[in-house]
């Protein structure tokens, strides 16, 4: 079956080119048919691959597809090749398997849209663009799937491109990640200038040996290759083209905007662990970076009143917990956090466009309310999606949430700060996100009449993908159940196989992470039950109950509200700091050097030569006479200086 | 006997007036000559160098040119009535449309 892994990216290709080939001209269920059918077959292979891979024993577990040569260029040679090892496999399995939900969803949500097969052809090139980045077996590689997942969440963003904000959210979104792309490119360089190869099985075996454990050189390497990773899965300080990109299509939220294309960075970090391991600094700078999004975005959701754009700033910070869990060295619980967060916050994103599918297209949630008993399904799904984001056990996000928090605390690159801030965080999570279920689904029922006779819950296309999502959201947990709980922890075993190599790379510098002390594990996952269940409290009281408390405590803090509302400031900052002189140069650029100093010469040097030819062209008399006397006059001056010799 | 150079300079002798007549000339019809006056000297060359070296090839060449030279006048003659027709002068001074 492995030797048709090449498929599986295939198939939303074929999907792409017939879509893409043929938009205009196919009736609905045809596009339908092709884009959800593409997916399903890469999703059903996928499963089939990695049944096979789990057949063969566990050291054995990699299976390497070369396609063909790409780049052969002296020492430099790049092969298209598929990796399929037990990362990459939770990895596919993800992607094909919400993929495929999410498309089955979108038939049902874009039903009446114009764009139906352009919409399809961009989402099965997303696809296909993902799983080479997930499957590919170099550097490169996976540079192209990384970079066609921007082009896509670029496409898919600025889907409604008639309407200015989501075209300018489309290319903020492009350009951010042009920033982070950079540092990519220069570590790949340096990967390559330092190891001599860009495969990834290569250069994790070779890498104990050519980096000194520590040194600048690796430190720098792993860093610039976390700037891209920073820039993709949108942390600090390129965070701010995610929450923008919500101005998309919703179902392209759920799937680019949570659930793949922004865990991207947080895989490409899980595959190169076996760099990262020999780097504490960097290391470091990944886990402070991660902590502190995860905190910050989290605040900033705590006053959102967009619905999708509460849930933005939530992946910006659960993203943050991934990084975190890569920081401290325990890139398993990282990948676990990622499957579990591509469950719930795709079921978060999607329920939230049945949401606004049945309010006739209103995103703001203070003109919602009471939505509980029109909208059913949606509801119970939301809801269920709520508890396990906000790490109710024995849902799926408690199980990876309080991994990393654990880790964070235990691991030996763990620090108790980090698992302070991951800590009040978890908090805020579950505030915001029960704040978002009570403005919602409780309460009165704020929006207008005619908006209230259009209510309705949505087609069984959207309902059942909400369902099936919310069954795995529920089991999601269970394959990565920790250690305390008397069993082997499932997932970490699974992916030990690509971490050893880092883990016995450099053996004398970490010990194996988890160890630690049970009666603290206890203590603090059951601190952090209690801090999440006084937070559903306060969310409570302030959003259901006692709305009216949550006013004055409005009014109360207002300059901090109006900064939390206003995102504290960040993108009026870069706005001044940043765009603003780009453009001031541009202009610049345009004005004084394109205009006067390059047009000027060339035109300048242009008209001196009308000047001088103004002055020649009287030698041309017309007289065949003058022609012949100055034709032979030459003739006698050649054959008189061939005389000479 | 009569010297190759003998021949040689009566060949400089046409080529120098018809080349002067070609630049002095006003009147096309004398122009032409002149230009027949030039491809007879170089003729007159080919055949004495051609009997000087004992070879056929310069005999053989001036057959050709003389044929060419044929053919050019029938054409330039035909294009001196075209041009008189159409500018009543044979004067080429007067035909300077072509210029700056």
């Amino acid at each position: 079956m492995s030797d048709y892994l090449f498929l599986i990216p295939l198939f939303p290709l074929i999907g792409f080119i017939t879509n893409g080939l043929l938009i205009g001209r196919l009736p609905k269920p045809v596009i339908s048919f092709v884009g959800c059918s593409t997916v399903f077959l890469s999703f059903a292979l996928s499963v089939m691959v990695f049944f096979e891979l789990k057949a063969m024993p566990a050291g054995l577990r990699v299976i390497e597809q070369v396609l063909f040569t790409w780049i052969p260029s002296g020492s430099f040679h790049v092969n298209i090749g598929l990796l399929l090892d037990p990362l990459s496999a939770v990895m596919i399995l993800v992607v094909s398997g919400v993929g495929f939900l999410i498309h089955v969803y979108s038939v049902g949500y874009m039903h009446n849209d114009p764009g139906y097969g352009r919409y399809f052809t961009y989402l099965n090139l997303f696809t296909f663009a993902m799983l080479t980045l997930v499957l590919a077996d170099n550097f490169l590689l996976m540079f192209v799937g990384w970079e066609g997942v921007g082009l896509c969440s670029y496409l898919l963003i600025g889907f409604w491109f008639e309407k200015k904000s989501a075209s300018d959210a489309g290319k903020k979104a492009f350009i951010v990640n042009r920033i982070g792309d950079f540092g990519f490119l220069l570590g790949m360089f340096l990967v390559f200038w330092t190891v001599g190869s860009l495969d990834f099985l290569t250069v994790s075996e070779k890498a104990p040996e050519v980096f000194t454990y520590g040194g600048a050189l690796i430190t720098t390497t792993c860093i610039l290759l976390f700037v891209g990773a920073v820039g993709k899965s949108a942390q600090i300080p390129l965070y701010v083209w995610l929450p923008d990109a919500m101005e998309g299509p919703t179902p392209v939220s759920a799937l680019i905007h949570a659930a793949t294309m922004v865990t991207a960075g947080v895989y490409m970090v899980a595959r190169t662990n076996a760099l990262f391991i020999l780097t504490p600094d960097a290391l470091l700078v990944v886990a402070i970076i991660g902590v502190v999004t995860a905190f910050f975005a989290a605040t900033i959701g705590l006053a959102q009143n967009d619905i999708k754009r509460v849930l933005a700033y939530s992946t910006v910070s659960q993203l943050g917990y991934m990084f975190l869990a890569c920081g401290v060295a325990s890139f398993a619980a990282g990948i676990f956090h990622l499957m579990t967060h591509a469950f719930f916050k795709a079921l978060l994103f999607l329920g939230a466009g049945s949401v606004i599918h049945a309010m006739s297209d209103e995103q703001d949630m203070r003109n919602m309310g009471g939505l509980k008993k029109y909208l059913p399904i949606t509801f119970s799904t939301m809801f269920i999606a709520t508890l396990a984001i906000a790490g109710i056990p024995p849902l799926s996000g408690f199980f990876s949430k309080d991994e990393i928090l654990w880790k964070s605390f235990s691991s030996d690159f763990g620090h108790p700060l980090f698992w302070i801030l991951g800590f009040v965080t978890a908090g805020l999570t579950a505030f915001y996100m029960f704040r978002l279920v009570f403005m919602t689904f409780y309460g009165k029922e704020r929006m207008d009449d005619k908006t209230r006779t259009h209510i309705h819950e949505s087609p069984k296309t959207m309902t059942i993908p909400l369902i099936i999502l919310a069954v795995f959201s529920v089991i999601g947990g269970f394959v990565g159940i920790p250690h305390i709980f008397g069993v082997t922890n499932q997932f970490e075993h699974w992916l030990e196989p690509v971490m050893a190599t880092s883990a016995g790379a450099a053996e004398s510098h970490v010990l194996a992470a988890g160890g630690g002390d049970t009666g603290m594990e206890w203590t603090l996952m059951l601190l952090s039950v209690v801090l999440v269940a006084v937070s559903i409290y306060f969310a409570h009281l302030l959003y259901k109950k006692r709305t009216e408390l949550a006013t004055s405590l409005r009014e109360r803090f207002s300059g901090l509200h109006r900064t939390l509302l206003n995102k504290y400031y960040v993108d009026e900052f870069y706005g001044a700091v940043v765009v603003r002189p780009v453009v001031y140069l541009s202009l610049f650029l345009w004005k004084v050097f394109d205009v006067v100093v390059i047009d000027g010469f060339l035109n300048g040097l242009a008209s001196r030569y009308h000047e001088v030819s103004e002055f020649l062209r009287f030698g041309q008399t017309g007289r065949v006479r003058t022609y012949a006397t100055v034709f032979i006059f030459g003739v006698v001056l050649v054959v008189a200086y061939m005389l000479m010799d | 006997m009569i010297t190759l150079s003998a021949y040689v300079i009566v060949a400089i002798v046409l080529f120098g007036i018809g080349t002067i007549g070609v630049l002095i000339s006003r009147n096309l019809i004398i122009l032409f000559m002149s230009v027949e006056l030039m491809l007879n000297a170089a003729n007159l060359t080919l055949i004495a160098f051609s009997r000087a070296m004992n070879v056929l090839d310069g005999h053989v060449f001036v057959f050709l040119v003389l044929t060419i030279a044929a053919a050019e006048a029938a054409v330039g003659l035909a294009m001196v009535i075209t041009l008189f027709r159409n500018r009543e002068t044979i004067n080429i001074d007067r035909y300077d449309l072509l210029k700056w």
